[in-house]
């Protein structure tokens, strides 16, 4: 619609439609605001004279230009350990993730499958109760998993919600004449599943990398609980010794507290860069598939 | 005698026959229902430790039985009042603010008729789901610092005194309800936004034609067309109660604000792993699940007799 048509529609339309439109789309602005500039602060202050910050001078853009900060984190051998040992989680684990909920959920999309319904309410039933933080904590004990890499990835391995969307996805995009057809061939359905749903499902595929892998990058709990050892730490524990709990032992070989805490005011702001970096980059590509997942979510299963 | 045999041959031949279909499907689900029955369902049957003396040579099965004595124990203990306190009045005040917003946004974003501009405002507002807890409790700290911390800045520009926020027990629920606001307001959104495009045009070229504005077409015709979806998600956000935000409660949690950040799951984790009393833990932690699943039943039922809509 031309400028000038959207224009005269605008005016056609009543007083309390034209105010509302123009409260409406300054809220919007508004709230858009308010979730952005925390964000573009974070980022201006991570290039930013310290002292300058602490003195309130840094608003809308950078003040005494330095990368000093950023220096720090690349120096720091904790910071990297844990980084890397996070990338190591998040890909180990999502790879396990993607596997156990497809293979789940294939299953559990075939209405005939003579185990469906006790199989799902099995899965189900987790959702709202489990045996909580400690049976859970004394039998991983009891399995020799404690203070190990392989807790963080097996733990969480199948999550209820993905499993759920990923059945649905399967139930109602991939047509039951190919089942005929592919069973006419001689395919079984383990066959079935690797050759031809497997491939057709790459969007929920997709889905669930994000979720999953979104999920083991800022895993924190899991890693409090389970892991003492600070050569497995995953990088969110790291995050928290230096930024919440200004931890002396985490910055290495600094002696006072107050240089402690000075040395922690000249990284935080990086550091929160540095470590929701390989999310926020990836995000305005996959935006729209994250929401995707969402809507795939709600459809009833 | 001989009736049942005849019952079980057809019965047994099913099953064979069962068997012989869906065999592979059964091989799929080998490795993830190994994984339920190891992840899940044993711990569950180790909540047996809440009604045991937990000792560490016997472990969880070996434990002599010890009835419900760790359940009265926190009953009458004097953390057990304000626990509840705490717990609750956090997720009613997470209900009462978290739970509209989000439909509000969806409503308005569902009004703005400029592609662009919603689709811009979209991708802001799902973007701080993403960080993680860690780094928006540090967030925090950082902007509602009492010294040099925006939000005092402008409170202080307004002619107001600066407030700790993080460090006063009475500002903590509103700090951790509004931050969850601004950390995943949109993101819950999407689901309403999803629903509101389901909406038939039908009805909104009906109501212009009878001359309704906006207002009026947004409460006959929006409101109306998502209450599925808004019920639905409300049990959801019930079935959340008891367990709501445990991480973020303790990552903001610090002496001064403990009389209102402690909830009943952080201090599951710190009987449980920090003083090891494990069965203490474990019956707490048992207590807490009940009446969150009995929250989460009556709601349903709740909801399926007024509104017919339900979980399940």
């Amino acid at each position: 619609m031309s400028l000038s048509g959207r224009f005269s529609r605008f005016r056609a339309q009543s007083f309390s439609d034209k105010a509302f439109d123009i409260v409406n789309y300054t809220l919007l602005a508004l709230i858009a605001f308010l979730v952005l500039y925390p964000l573009y602060f974070i980022v201006i202050a991570s290039f930013s004279d310290p002292v300058a910050i602490n003195n309130g001078q840094v608003t809308l853009w950078v003040k005494g230009f330095n990368t000093d900060g950023y220096r720090k984190i690349f120096e720091n051998t904790k910071i990297w350990r844990s980084y890397a040992n996070t990338i190591g989680y998040t890909v180990v684990g999502t790879m396990i993730n993607l596997a156990l909920t497809m293979m789940l959920a294939y299953p559990l999309s075939r209405k005939n499958y003579c185990l469906r319904k006790p199989i799902l309410f099995m899965a189900m039933f987790t959702m709202y109760f489990s045996g909580g933080m400690i049976p859970t904590f004394l039998w991983m004990s009891d399995l020799h998993l404690y203070n190990t890499r392989a807790v963080l990835v097996l733990l969480p391995a199948i999550n209820v919600f993905n499993l759920i969307i990923a059945m649905n996805y399967i139930k109602n995009s991939i047509p039951e004449e190919l089942y005929e057809a592919a069973s006419l061939d001689g395919y079984g359905h383990i066959q079935y599943f690797t050759k031809i749903v497997l491939p057709l499902s790459q969007t929920i595929e997709i889905v669930l990398i994000l979720y999953y892998g979104v999920a083991h990058w800022n895993e924190f709990m899991n890693g409090l609980i389970y892991i003492r050892d600070e050569a497995l730490y995953p990088l969110q524990l790291t995050l928290r010794a230096i930024l919440l709990q200004n931890q002396a032992s985490s910055l290495g070989d600094v002696d006072s507290m107050m240089e402690q805490q000075k040395a922690a005011e000249l990284i935080k702001y990086g550091l929160i860069i540095v470590s929701s970096l390989p999310v926020m980059v990836i995000y305005p590509f996959v935006q729209k598939h994250f929401s995707k997942g969402v809507m795939l979510g709600s459809i009833k299963g | 005698m001989k009736a049942l045999q005849k019952n079980d041959k057809p019965m047994l031949l099913r099953t064979r026959k069962a068997f012989i279909r869906d065999w592979q499907l059964m091989v799929l689900c080998i490795l993830p229902v190994a994984y339920f029955i190891i992840f899940h369902y044993v711990p569950m049957y180790g909540v047996q430790i809440a009604f045991k003396d937990f000792r560490a040579i016997d472990g969880i099965w070996g434990s002599p039985w010890c009835g419900f004595k760790h359940f009265r124990r926190f009953f009458t203990s004097p953390q057990f009042w304000p626990l509840l306190k705490n717990t609750l009045g956090l997720s009613f005040l997470q209900l009462a603010i978290g739970f509209p917003i989000p439909i509000i946004l969806a409503i308005m974003l569902n009004q703005a008729k400029s592609y662009k501009f919603k689709r811009f405002v979209q991708s802001v507002v799902y973007c701080p789901h993403f960080i993680s807890i860690v780094v928006l409790t540090s967030m925090l700290y950082i902007f509602l610092s009492p010294r040099n911390g925006i939000v005092n800045t402008v409170i202080q520009a307004l002619g107001g005194d600066p407030i700790f926020f993080l460090g006063e027990a009475k500002y903590f629920k509103l700090t951790f309800v509004i931050s969850g606001v601004w950390q995943n307001a949109g993101w819950s959104a999407i689901i309403y936004i999803a629903a509101l495009a389901g909406i038939s045009p039908d009805l909104y070229e009906a109501a212009a034609v009878d001359g309704a504005n906006k207002w009026q077409r947004i409460w006959h015709i929006d409101i109306p067309g998502i209450l599925p979806t808004i019920v639905m998600m409300f049990i959801l956000e019930v079935g959340k109660v008891m367990n709501l935000g445990m991480q973020k409660a303790y990552l903001m949690q610090n002496a001064q604000n403990l009389a209102a950040s402690e909830i009943i799951s952080t201090y599951i984790y710190k009987v449980g792993l920090i003083n090891a009393q494990y069965s203490y833990s474990a019956a707490i932690n048992l207590f807490n699940n009940l009446v969150n699943i009995f929250l989460l039943v009556s709601c349903n039922a709740l909801a399926k007799r007024v509104t017919k809509n339900s979980l399940w």
